[in-house]
């Protein structure tokens, strides 16, 4: 084995430019996969972090009706919060959300929304919800994200027309005042919805004290479901993120596939041509002592050494590329706002050890069964005939 | 191996497929070579040189037979035993030289020595020895494409020789040669057989070979003609 190595590393040098065509093409497989797949976990880290940050924190309860699919649950989809989770609320360590739904007149047309009530002292989102906490006189202070604001040519101080539903099914309305535009990478937060002060929202539906949602941000791992409320995990609450990554990644296996393919392709050219082109050398070879399993070996290590350059040559580009990538991330072309799913504009790489040993081992595998598929045709061959350069 | 025969051959038959019959390249052969001779298999194209000279360095198997070569019956051996005899103990020198082209003349005389498993300087030493004694100590390090046709060949005879074998199988060596050239390396061979006591059976037609031979083993229609020593 030492001595194939050695004689394909000559081999392979000696080739000149063949080779270096070969290991350019292998290496940058190994760069843009390694490259998208750190684009696609920096993702899942950037969706889950924003997530966390602005959407569920470290968990949440629902009430028992609420199904955030079905905006009709909404009307029963409030309680006064359990008294067993009263002192995390009072420690700022759980905060509650009342949702209802509503509508909005901008510009005179009719806009379906969310109003979430929000506690303007709150520490666990990074919604700023410090802005809410002013008085105006006719109106009611209220943000909303800049996708929403966009969409509804809104700006700070602007203000618009709401109308809603108490418990008791009549309808009021009010103004609302714009007094800050946050920008937010999570859909849910942003589109549709808008953000009043909590105490607000509950005089408005006469639900005193009352909550649809809470969300905490101490990690216990004693949680568990409590009466008329349901105790969602971050595991859980994430788990759309988790599907989303899982239906990208087979979408860009096939990607993987074919940069593969291509870089194979080239791998099993060389081996056949070489098997064509150095007849005389495998007789050669066989004449000075060696085996034909031998020159299979010889053949094999030698095409499986283009992965070998490949894995050096990428290191030699791909390292300064890929944390260059890491740390300034990869902005992407077209605005993500609109994309419906939680992802920033500007996406941040993560490379594992796993990804990158694991990227090398199975380009080292393709490219060792791409280099043993043709020299097996060695094993056959008559060495005499070989010797004289004929075509077998 | 016995009064220190190397080569033993009786009736020896090799038959090849052809279309649906067959074709007998070799028949009866009968043939013994002892330690140091420089012996020489004569005979036309198609007379069966080069078959006998495969069959001898076990790349070829005989149809039917006895074919030993140092002790060791040709048609008994596995790949590896046969591979092993090569390396260990058979040096070949080809008419087209078959050098490796990618790897320097140091590469190719070293290749041999690489198989045998030598320490590096062990064969640093024997392949310095070898270019000296075919006289390339100056190119080392140039590639086979860089030299000529004499010095390609002179590289092979190295290379055949650098492992000290006690059977050289030279096909045709001489037939890609000028004349000039041609005496060089049959002197150099000449000189190597008398010092290192090193068998060479040659397969050739060429006179400037023939000239040099100790024996000549006339083959005609793949059967031994003549064979005859000459007094030195």
């Amino acid at each position: 084995m030492k001595l194939a190595i050695k004689l394909a590393f000559r081999n392979l040098i000696g080739a000149g430019l063949r080779t270096w065509l070969n290991v350019i093409v292998l290496s940058f497989s190994f760069v843009i996969i390694i490259w998208m797949k750190g684009v696609i976990t920096g993702w899942d880290h950037q969706a889950k972090i924003d997530m966390t940050n602005w959407q569920i924190g470290e968990g949440q309860y629902w009430h028992e009706n609420y199904d955030p699919y079905d905006p009709f649950t909404l009307n029963d989809s409030h309680a006064p919060v359990p008294e067993i989770l009263r002192e995390e609320v009072r420690q700022d360590s759980m905060t509650p959300l009342l949702i209802s739904q509503g509508t909005i007149y901008p510009q005179g047309r009719l806009q379906s929304i969310m109003i979430k009530g929000l506690d303007p002292h709150q520490k666990i989102f990074h919604l700023p919800s410090h802005k809410l906490d002013t008085t105006i006189s006719d109106a009611i202070p209220a943000i909303i994200g800049s996708g929403m604001a966009k969409n509804l040519q809104l700006g700070i101080s602007d203000r618009v027309m709401i109308q809603w539903r108490d418990t008791e099914g009549t309808f009021d309305a009010s103004e609302i005042c714009i007094t800050d535009i946050f920008s937010v990478n999570v859909p849910a937060v942003d589109q549709g919805q808008i953000y009043i002060p909590l105490n607000e929202l509950r005089s408005m539906l006469n639900l005193e004290d009352e909550a649809t949602i809470l969300t905490y941000n101490n990690v216990r791992t004693d949680r568990s479901d409590v009466t008329g409320w349901i105790h969602k995990s971050k595991e859980e609450l994430t788990s759309s993120v988790d599907e989303l990554i899982k239906v990208k990644t087979a979408g860009t296996s096939v990607l993987y596939a074919v940069l593969i393919l291509l870089a194979m392709l080239a791998i099993f050219d060389t081996q056949v041509l070489s098997i064509f082109k150095r007849q005389k050398e495998i007789g050669t070879y066989i004449a000075l002592g060696y085996t034909r399993r031998e020159v299979v070996g010889l053949f094999t290590v030698e095409g499986t050494m283009h992965a070998v350059f490949a894995a050096l040559l990428s290191a030699a580009y791909g390292i300064p590329f890929l944390t260059w990538q890491a740390k300034n991330g990869w902005t992407m072309p077209m605005d993500t706002s609109e994309f419906g799913m939680a992802i920033a504009q500007t996406l941040y790489p993560v490379y594992s050890a796993g990804l990158v040993a694991g990227t090398v081992l199975i380009i080292m595998t393709v490219t060792a069964i791409v280099s043993y598929w043709p020299s097996r045709k060695i094993a056959g061959m008559n060495p005499t005939e070989a010797l004289r350069g004929r075509i077998q | 191996m016995e009064n220190s025969s190397i080569i033993k051959i009786e009736n020896l038959v090799k038959k090849f497929p052809m279309g649906k019959g067959e074709f007998t390249a070799l028949s009866g052969i009968g043939l013994t070579l002892s330690q140091g001779e420089f012996a020489g298999l004569i005979g036309p194209s198609g007379s069966g040189k080069t078959t006998l000279l495969n069959i001898i360095g076990s790349l070829d198997v005989p149809t039917s037979g006895l074919v030993k070569v140092l002790g060791q019956s040709i048609s008994e051996l596995n790949a590896k035993e046969s591979a092993r005899l090569r390396k260990e103990n058979l040096g070949f020198i080809f008419q087209s030289y078959n050098l490796l082209a990618v790897h320097t003349v140091y590469e190719n005389v070293e290749f041999p020595l690489l198989l045998l498993g030598l320490s590096s300087g062990e064969r640093k030493k024997m392949v310095m020895d070898a270019l000296e004694w075919v006289g390339l100590t100056d190119k080392i390090r140039s590639k086979p494409p860089q030299l000529s046709g004499g010095e390609c060949q002179r590289v092979a005879v190295a290379r055949a020789m650098v492992k000290k074998p006690s059977i050289v199988l030279a096909d045709e060596p001489t037939a890609n040669l000028d004349a000039a050239n041609s005496h060089n390396i049959l002197k150099t061979m000449e000189e190597l057989n008398r010092e290192l006591k090193t068998s060479f059976l040659f397969a050739t037609h060429d006179e400037k070979v023939i000239n040099y031979l100790h024996r000549k083993i006339f083959l005609l229609d793949g059967r031994i003609d003549k064979d005859e020593v000459v007094s030195n």
